[in-house]
């Protein structure tokens, strides 16, 4: 208690978490918890390896590439955005129609697909991000349907109806459109994403998202040029939006405007909510839970969106910091102290990488 | 040779309230310069005038021959200019070394390629810019954790952590808000020391301090605010007898007629 009442902004207490680190949560920041995701994600068709089970499989799995774009977007840099999915609907009908227009394997359109996406964040980032908390969401509300609508009613977008014969994945004469190994080839490329927006988050760059986020003016005041690292995280969320486009359109070989809408945007961002905004692993939790519990429940009937809201609003009010929240820490050891103190936690790990097989 | 800094008829209006109003001061290298004057003189208007967080409607300011009035903060930052807030404005749920790494910046020496496949030149940078911060933190003799955030931290420490991380910035002017604002007795005696440490690494140091034994103890110089503008520029001897300042503090005798250092009279109530 006293220690609440010392802390003026008990607004953001919930966020106040940076004990150092007990042994449970080191288990947590290990760094085997990503090999044992992807572990499990591996060996799921093993158990389960029916039709259904690997199409839920692998849009839960696209589901999660998503979920760590917009992280970037919302978790790392702070930008609320409201209209995620129209990067989704970029990448998907960039790779559709030029696919289809000249007869290219789909992997052939990815240069195209990140060409557009950077193009998307440029010109949907470019005015908006001047704007401020609230007017960037509503804006960006408004460019997902902006995008929605265009598709609906472009001849090369195939209006209502949208693009159907999206051909599926094949890898050096390997053909992957099957539901297994197309499911194997999503969670490869999902893992490698899901790596890299994690790295981004821990680089000079995501440094730069993070001063944005918590002082924009004190970023700025350290020769940190705002409008630019909002500008790259955009992209950047673009393009693991654009990529994730590409891999539901091959997956489902038809998109249609309907596959855009702001639910999909809304789903998204509860994941990022959920799980934990700008803490990669619990953003894949989030993710997870969003796309399967829906699943679960599919025996309920229509109750289950009932279920589904109510479970969520549930999580909010107990946990509002989500499942798994970025928590602040890190060793503290000055650099003449972590000579002496060979044994210390992080002082081996380069080496004992080495040796576990 | 001309000063670093040269601040020439400074303008700042805010609607009709010109709150800077014609200011003109310098700085020179390894120099430290107060800033003083009643509440509401313009002292931080001046500041972020200077930092770019507020366009000037008029005058010019340079460093080191170089114009840069009304560019973007970042701008004037990657200039060589660096600062501290009134109000403590840190990163408050990153960590002490991330809040450190902030002024870092503009060092580089990676891009999100680096980052992304973990090359060499990303290892060496981010061992750079760690074994940096606890150099700057050590500097500013900061004793607590270091890898928790500073939302955890108490007032006085977080006020260091914000000086490491305007030391880390680099830069040849350091302009500080109010450093010694709510910092005890011992903490004050720290900063004095600071503030000279800062200057025998060659930089400007220019400081608003309410605190006048501060002042007089640490400053080269004193530049005396009232009004948007100086009324009185000198050491700080010259500066204590000057009867604009005295006036400005403890107000005039009882005489009638205008004054002359502004519209309306000095405030009375400031001591």
């Amino acid at each position: 208690m006293s220690e609440n009442s010392e802390n003026v902004d008990a607004s953001r207490a919930p966020r106040r978490i940076g004990k150092p680190a007990s042994r449970v949560s080191r288990l947590f920041e290990s760094r085997q918890l990503g090999w044992a995701a992807f572990a499990i994600a591996v060996l799921f068709p093993f158990v389960l390896a029916s039709n259904y089970a690997m199409s839920i499989g692998t849009t839960a799995v696209i589901f999660i590439l998503l979920a760590s774009g917009l992280n970037i977007v919302v978790g790392y840099c702070g930008l609320l955005d409201l209209g995620y999915i129209a990067f989704m609907a970029v990448g998907a009908y960039t790779s559709g129609i030029i696919s289809k227009a000249w007869e290219l394997p789909i992997l052939f359109t990815i240069p195209a697909v990140l060409l557009m996406c950077i193009l998307a964040g440029l010109v949907i980032g470019g005015p908006t991000l001047r704007l401020r908390s609230d007017y960037l969401a509503i804006v960006t509300l408004g460019f997902g349907e902006i995008i929605r609508l265009t598709a609906n009613n472009l001849a090369i977008t195939g209006g209502p109806s949208g693009i159907y014969g999206i051909p599926g994945v094949s890898l050096f004469g390997l053909d992957l459109s099957g539901p297994v190994p197309y499911y194997y080839f999503c969670v490869v490329v999902v893992a490698l994403m899901v790596l890299g927006s994690a790295r981004l988050g821990k680089s000079r760059l995501g440094r730069a998202w993070r001063f944005v986020r918590e002082d924009e003016d004190a970023a700025e005041a350290m020769g940190i040029h705002t409008y630019k690292v909002k500008l790259a995280a955009y992209i950047f969320g673009a393009i693991w939006g654009g990529i994730g486009g590409v891999l539901f359109a091959s997956h489902l070989s038809a998109i249609s405007p309907q596959s855009f809408v702001f639910l999909q945007s809304a789903l998204v961002l509860m994941a990022v909510v959920l799980g934990g905004m700008g803490n990669t692993r619990g953003v894949v939790v989030g993710a997870v839970v969003i796309s399967l519990l829906p699943e679960f429940l599919r025996d309920m009937g229509n109750l289950r969106y009932v279920i589904f809201g109510v479970v969520l609003v549930a999580v909010m009010v107990l946990r509002p910091q989500g499942f798994w929240p970025s928590r602040a820490y890190e060793p503290d050891l000055p650099p003449a102290v972590k000579d002496d103190a060979g044994g210390g936690p992080d002082a081996p790990v380069t080496t004992a990488k080495g040796g576990t097989p | 040779m001309s000063p670093l800094l040269e601040v020439n008829e400074l303008q700042i209006a805010f609607g009709g309230v010109k709150a800077v109003n014609g200011l003109s001061f310098s700085a020179d290298a390894g120099e430290i310069v107060s800033v003083i004057g009643p509440n509401g003189a313009g002292k931080t208007s001046a500041f972020n005038c200077i930092t770019g967080f507020y366009k000037p409607v008029s005058g010019t300011v340079t460093l080191d021959g170089a114009d840069i009035t009304g560019k973007r903060p970042a701008v004037i930052a990657a200039t060589g200019v660096t600062r501290t807030f009134q109000n403590l404005r840190l990163f408050p749920d990153l960590t002490v070394l991330d809040n450190v790494r902030g002024g870092m910046h503009l060092y580089g020496g990676q891009n999100f390629v680096d980052a992304l496949f973990h090359t060499p030149r990303y290892r060496r940078s981010e061992r750079a810019y760690t074994d940096e911060a606890h150099r700057w933190l050590d500097f500013v003799g900061y004793k607590g954790g270091r890898g928790i955030p500073v939302r955890n931290l108490a007032y006085g420490q977080q006020r260091q952590v914000e000086m490491a991380r305007a030391m880390a910035r680099k830069a040849k002017l350091v302009l500080l808000d109010e450093p010694g604002a709510g910092l005890n007795h011992s903490e004050k005696r720290d900063l004095l020391e600071l503030c000279r440490k800062i200057r025998d690494l060659g930089a400007a140091v220019v400081l608003i301090e309410h605190d006048m034994g501060v002042v007089m103890e640490v400053s080269e110089r004193v530049v005396v605010m009232n009004f948007g503008r100086e009324i009185a520029d000198g050491t700080p001897d010259e500066v204590k007898r000057n009867p604009a300042v005295i006036e400005a503090y403890l107000g005039k005798e009882d005489e009638p007629g205008p004054d002359e250092a502004g519209p309306g009279g000095p405030e009375r109530g400031e001591s």
